[in-house]
């Protein structure tokens, strides 16, 4: 264990957090949306004969996992922004580095999530590294689980984030 | 179902086999879409003064999830709608601007069949700007075996990632 973590970081290691439900149910829309921006033209995305025929039915490009739980940008009634990946807005609080990236993903892919389902996710902080010098300035990496589950419990996706929390041009 | 969408074959793949590449010139509206398109609403992919300012970059950059449906794209172009990915993972080096032609490269790994039967190629892709690797990713994904086989048939056990 990394031991000049300040306490409160080094109980999260491992512990599951923010148990959450996505905002709204996988549609449609935003997997159209998703497709164009990139021209994938696959036509089990577009075409409902091909997707009847090898999946049963629309499913979700498996790449868009993420994107039925980032939170609306404004909600009514919410007073703070919610984020998505909180554990990553922590780490960046309480260890004092206001800016960072993301430098690594993996995603391992499970059920296909299909229109109408609603995914419920948590995140599970794995790792945090000493203080590092890069060409950005002066950071720590960390390594984000999230687990991404359908509404029969079924897995839907495992994926890992590394990020780059750090101070510019150093501390 | 024939091969006129694309059915790719274990059977046509060999170690060694390069796919073919895909060039796209990224813009700012192909950055601002692709985040949006992922819900992503963080500045540094809208907003060039907070990049700049806030980020030490010199513009807006594609956002993780984008890259991750830009490799999403790149592999189904070449396996057709029976493909189906289990695993991606990449590492982004540099971060991919406005301006920038990015370029898809992949090669194959490795060839084989799981202990369920199920076909799996094993991809070593890169987005390159110029001669640089600002993304390598390594990709696994299920193509079918025979002209009858759909690897979006399996489920639980028989599904291994």
């Amino acid at each position: 264990m990394n031991t000049d973590l300040p306490s409160e970081v080094q109980t999260w290691i491992g512990q599951p957090r923010y148990e959450e439900a996505g905002e709204f149910e996988v549609e449609r829309g935003y997997m159209l949306t998703s497709l164009a921006s990139v021209e994938n033209g696959n036509p089990l995305f577009w075409d409902a004969d091909v997707a009847r025929a090898l999946t049963g039915g629309w499913i979700a490009p498996p790449t868009t996992i993420s994107l039925w739980f980032r939170p609306h940008w404004w909600a009514p009634g919410r007073a703070k922004a919610r984020q998505p990946l909180q554990v990553h807005f922590d780490l960046k609080e309480v260890l004092g580095l206001p800016e960072a990236i993301m430098t690594e993903n993996e995603i391992v892919f499970h059920e296909p999530v299909r229109p109408g389902d609603r995914l419920t996710t948590r995140q599970i902080l794995r790792e945090v590294s000493p203080l590092k010098t890069t060409r950005l300035g002066q950071g720590r990496f960390w390594v984000i689980d999230v687990e991404y589950m359908n509404q029969k419990g079924q897995l839907a996706a495992r994926e890992s984030y590394t990020g780059f929390g750090y101070v510019k041009g150093g501390a | 179902m024939g091969r006129g969408i694309g059915r790719l074959l274990l059977s046509d793949v060999a170690p060694g086999d390069e796919m073919p590449k895909l060039a796209y010139d990224v813009t700012a509206t192909t950055v601002i879409l692709g985040a949006l398109a992922t819900r992503d609403w963080r500045p540094m992919h809208h907003d060039r003064d907070f990049a700049q300012q806030r980020n030490g970059v010199k513009d807006i950059f594609l956002n993780t999830p984008n890259q991750a449906a830009w490799f999403e794209r790149y592999v189904e172009d070449w396996t057709g709608p029976l493909g189906r990915l289990g695993r991606m993972k990449f590492r982004m080096r540099d971060s991919v601007f406005p301006g920038a032609r990015m370029v898809f490269q992949g090669t194959v790994q490795k060839v084989g069949t799981d202990e369920k039967g199920c076909g799996w190629v094993e991809l070593s892709l890169e987005l390159r700007v110029g001669e640089k690797t600002m993304t390598a990713c390594e990709a696994r994904v299920a193509v079918p075996v025979s002209e009858t086989d759909n690897p979006w048939a399996r489920k639980g056990e028989d599904w291994k990632p």
